[in-house]
């Protein structure tokens, strides 16, 4: 196998490397880029760890090459911690104890977020089933919903 | 019933101004996890790292009869393949039993099989290359040879003569059996109006951490010292185990344990793979990391619950239970897990059921066989959720034989708040419970009689809905009677120190361990309230044996009341410590002077005298202009056993709210209820989440989590698309209330609270779905309650 070249932007920092065709898209994100916030649960789509941002949709970074990446925007937990985009989010995970071992973590954040961009006001409902592809094994998920629900009703207050 | 402790003033070291204990306040380690910056095994590299990926085996029993390695090692990337023969020199074998569980017998283990594998995941070679991923291309190459063997995989037929023995030379597959009589069990379900029987079936689960395990061995030859990075619940047993079986000193092993990707239990243990990876650092002198992949996981990780268990009860016409008894039968897979074995989940079920009530008559049989499967051993709640389905089962059969209410006959046999102490029919003593208190709260908190009414009114439009409560004890705090007594190098005592820095914060090394239930959060509170700092001086190290006092770690639910006693009492001898240097620097007497928000008060009227930083800076920099004879101790190291009481018990009661829908056999929790007595609470917050997330583990193997074997030992759903846990979308809301009983063992008064939600949940969940069912005159006593079981007990399928 030969490695082929590809370009891309990951937290609004241009990559500009070869990867191996076979290569994922975590193991490029985690072992090539050293962005470890992602993390690998299953390798096989199902636990939804490895969630990140590609050309502002959310993506099993598992199951998708680094070579699908060329030409893209990654989005991972780093980047959306460092712009401060999702710090109502956290602040509102924290307060609640939305987590415990964290591992789950960050990819729960993204698919949070993301449906707070969809759906400003979810129900809860709305919110268990948006993140049914997102397994965590500590919180029982009740702390999660709440946040998610608390972030969602602050931001609504603070729009215009 | 809450109890007053009876001296007060034992307790007035958590009720200081300021005090962090009993109330909500965020973890301190949160923000590394939630932006991506912590630091778990799978996160690490170091320098010359190369990786470890195992060939395993596909058969459940088979003969190796060859193993040729050659393309592999020619293969790109590969540094090289190790077979069983080739890495025995290294490291020793290890049989899994303990002296205190009489006639326990199992088979010497090898981290890599030598001539045989005995289930289907066995490690059979290590491939070691500069990439996981190379490693795999590599085990690809390797052809093994195989001559397969009958597998025993029925646990009903492993001790038949006409079964094959999995290890000869120990005459049989009965691994363990334990007898307990206790009382007139004859004569009482001579003397009961009715009996009822029924057998219990546990489908065989796992704990699926959602971070595989993984490790980093690092033997460094020059120093002749390895360090083990590892995610880990018990940093000290890996260290001995590991300098043990490679021949080395333990203070030549240092385990380094950072961020955990979940535990449950299953990072308790010894594993081959890993006892392998050890050894491959110091075959090959580099770091060796080995991260198990899925497959592996649901292969290798231990599975639980595997149990049969036969139960009868006897009642009289007024509810009076009269006596209990089982028989249980488990199957553990081919070897007896090390160091704490595969016996104890079978002999906390003999321990546990029946506890909840006042009947002295109990008699139990437990069986504990080999097979050719996966291996089990203790995850979350050993073996209550088993005693607990078995016992609450029971109860609400004997209820529905007399036509009793399930609320009715639990409050007219649960064991009386005011009977304490007392000891169970297993010989199990009670200091504190509160079932009764329990139980009314849970009663009001659902509104009991309500739910009861909007059930009949349901059922009349033909919607089937259930209420199920489970009453329970858990085993928490243990003392030396878990494994020290047996002989395993297992703490049960664990250890704080606490130093006041120059600048006045404080630096705490524990010997617990962090794999999210809040260690590091309640150890901060502990010791912030009680020398009078605020939490955000207060920095816990945690995880490193080289680092932190010698200690048991955190499983069997005894971070907080063990570890958490150690970090209280460190705290009081180092506030003594810094209010005698402040007496000498204020020209007062240490009795006159408090430490309060960071500075050094008068008792009298509350004046700031110094603060702390100030007081650390003159200790450290100026100790020349300290009285004569005044030598400052500002670092403190206490330890905490419970010595009085073997465990610390607690107890609780859970309800579930559930509807079955009769058409397709699905569940739908609707709702779900706690009350448990974990004594003190330190973090109400956190006490809840281990609530919460312990009951949604017990959910799971209510309704979908089972590892699903064929006749021939294939584990067939080794997936987590064909294995299911409990998603966001299937879970109820749980409410959660405490009833507080401080256990008077410790000045803290903290009991365990972690395994409690897992401990009844199933059994909440089953007896709710035969309520809703009882319409139809069926009983259903196996979980996971699939749509497939409930759909067959219906009849409709």
């Amino acid at each position: 196998m030969t490695p082929v070249p590809i370009f891309l932007e990951v937290n609004g920092e241009r990559i500009d490397t070869h990867v191996l065709p076979r290569l994922n898209l975590a193991d490029f994100l985690r072992e090539h880029l050293k962005l470890t916030g992602t993390h690998v649960g299953c390798e096989h789509g199902v636990c939804g760890a490895c969630t990140v941002r590609l050309n502002g949709e959310i993506v099993r970074s598992c199951l998708i090459l680094a070579v699908q990446a060329h030409e893209g925007s990654v989005e991972t937990i780093e980047g959306l911690s460092d712009s401060g985009e999702i710090a109502d989010l956290q602040a509102a995970f924290r307060d609640r104890n939305a987590l415990q071992c964290g591992f789950c973590t960050p990819a729960m954040l993204m698919a949070a977020q993301d449906l707070l961009k969809q759906n400003p006001e979810p129900d809860r409902e709305e919110i268990r089933e948006h993140l049914s592809g997102n397994y965590c094994r500590c919180t029982g998920y009740q702390a999660i919903i709440d946040a998610i629900e608390t972030t969602a009703r602050l931001r609504a207050e603070r729009a215009p | 019933m809450t109890r007053t402790p009876e001296n007060r003033d034992a307790f007035s070291v958590l009720d200081r101004p300021n005090s962090y204990i009993g109330k909500t306040v965020p973890r301190p380690n949160l923000d590394r996890l939630m932006q991506g910056r912590g630091q778990y095994v799978s996160d690490i590299e170091l320098p010359r790292m190369a990786h470890v990926v195992f060939l395993r085996s596909p058969y459940a029993h088979a003969k190796i009869t060859g193993i040729d390695a050659a393309a592999a090692k020619r293969m790109p990337g590969v540094i090289a393949v190790v077979t069983g023969q080739e890495i025995a020199p290294v490291i020793t074998p290890w049989v899994g039993v303990l002296s205190h569980l009489k006639g326990l017998k199992s088979a010497p283990q090898s981290a890599i099989a030598v001539d045989r594998v005995c289930w289907q995941g066995e490690a059979v070679a290590a491939i070691i290359a500069t990439s996981r991923a190379a490693a795999e291309d590599a085990a690809e190459h390797i052809s093994v040879a195989y001559e397969e063997l009958d597998a025993v995989t029925d646990m009903q037929t492993a001790l038949d003569p006409t079964t094959s023995v999995i290890h000869p030379a120990l005459g049989d597959n009965l691994a363990f059996e334990r007898n307990h009589d206790a009382g007139t069990v004859d004569a009482a379900f001579a003397a009961s109006d009715e009996v009822v029987e029924a057998e219990f079936i546990f489908g065989r689960h796992t704990g699926v951490t959602l971070e595989p395990r993984s490790v980093v061995a690092d033997w460094n030859s020059a120093e002749g010292r390895l360090t083990i990075y590892q995610g880990t619940q018990a940093p000290h047993m890996v260290q001995n185990i590991a300098a043990l079986h490679l021949g080395l000193q333990e203070s030549q092993v240092r385990v380094v344990c950072k961020d955990v990707g979940g535990s449950f239990g299953i990072k308790v243990h010894i594993y081959a793979d890993e006892m392998a990876t050890y050894a491959l650092s110091k075959l090959l002198r580099r770091p060796v990391k080995f991260v198990a992949d899925r497959v592996e996981s649901f292969n290798t990780d231990i599975h639980a619950r595997d149990h049969r268990c036969k139960g009868k009860i006897g009642v009289k016409c007024d509810g009076t239970i009269t006596a209990f008894e089982i028989d249980d039968l488990t199957g553990i897979g081919p070897y007896s897990m090390y160091p704490r074995t595969s016996a104890i989940e079978a002999n906390q079920v003999v321990n546990l059921v029946g506890g909840p009530y006042a009947t002295k008559n109990y008699r139990a049989r437990a069986r504990v066989v080999f097979q050719n499967k996966n291996v089990m051993c203790q995850y979350r709640a050993v073996g209550h959720p088993i005693a607990c389905s078995v016992t609450e089962g029971l109860v609400d059969l004997a209820a529905m034989k007399i036509g009793m209410d399930p609320v009715e006959i639990r409050r007219r046999n649960l064991i009386a708040d005011d009977a304490y102490p007392c000891a169970s029919p297993s010989g199990l003593r009670f200091e504190q419970l509160s079932h009764h208190a329990a139980l009314a709260k849970l009663i009001k908190m659902m509104d009991y009689d309500a739910l009861r009414a909007e059930q009949t009114t349901l059922r009349a439009r033909n919607i089937h809905r259930g209420i199920g409560i489970a009453s329970f004890i858990e085993v928490t705090n243990p003392s030396a009677a878990f494994y020290g007594v047996g002989g395993a190098k297992i703490s049960s005592q664990d250890g704080v120190a606490v130093r006041l820095d120059a600048q006045g914060a404080v630096v705490c090394q524990t010997s617990i361990t962090e794999q999210g239930q809040g260690s590091e959060s309640l150890t901060a509170q502990i010791v912030g309230s009680v020398l009078g700092v605020s939490m955000d001086r207060v920095r816990v190290i945690l995880g490193d044996t080289d680092n932190t006092p010698y200690g048991g770690g955190t499983w069997a639910s005894r971070g907080a009341g063990i570890g958490g006693e150690a970090a209280l009492q460190a705290t009081k001898v180092l506030r003594k410590n810094i209010l005698d240097v402040a007496a000498a620097i204020l020209q007062s007497s240490s009795g006159e002077l408090d430490i309060v928000n960071n500075n050094v008060v008068n008792v009298s009227d509350s004046a700031p005298r110094i603060e702390l930083s100030e007081l650390a800076r003159i200790v450290y920099f100026r100790p020349d202009t300290l009285p004569p004879g005044i030598q400052a101790e500002l670092m403190a190291t206490r330890h905490f056993v419970p010595r009085e009481y073997p465990f610390a018990f607690t107890n609780g009661v859970q309800a579930s709210w559930l509807e079955v829908d009769t058409d397709t056999g699905f569940v739908k929790l609707l709702k779900h209820w706690v009350v448990e007595d974990c004594g003190t609470i330190i973090n109400p917050q956190l006490v809840d989440e281990q609530i919460r997330g312990g009951v949604v583990q017990g959910l799971g193997a209510a309704l979908f989590e089972k590892c699903i074997y064929d006749e021939r030992g294939q584990l067939t759903n080794a997936n987590l698309a064909d294995y299911l846990v409990p998603m966001s979308g299937e879970m109820p809301d749980i409410d959660v209330g405490h009833v507080v009983s401080p256990t008077l063992e410790s000045e803290l008064g903290a009991k365990g609270a972690g395994e409690a939600g897992t401990a009844g949940a199933a059994a909440a969940v089953t007896n709710a779905v035969n309520d809703a069912l009882s319409p139809f005159g069926t009983i259903i006593t196996e979980i996971p309650l699939t749509p497939q079981i409930i759909l067959t007990a219906l009849g409709r399928i």
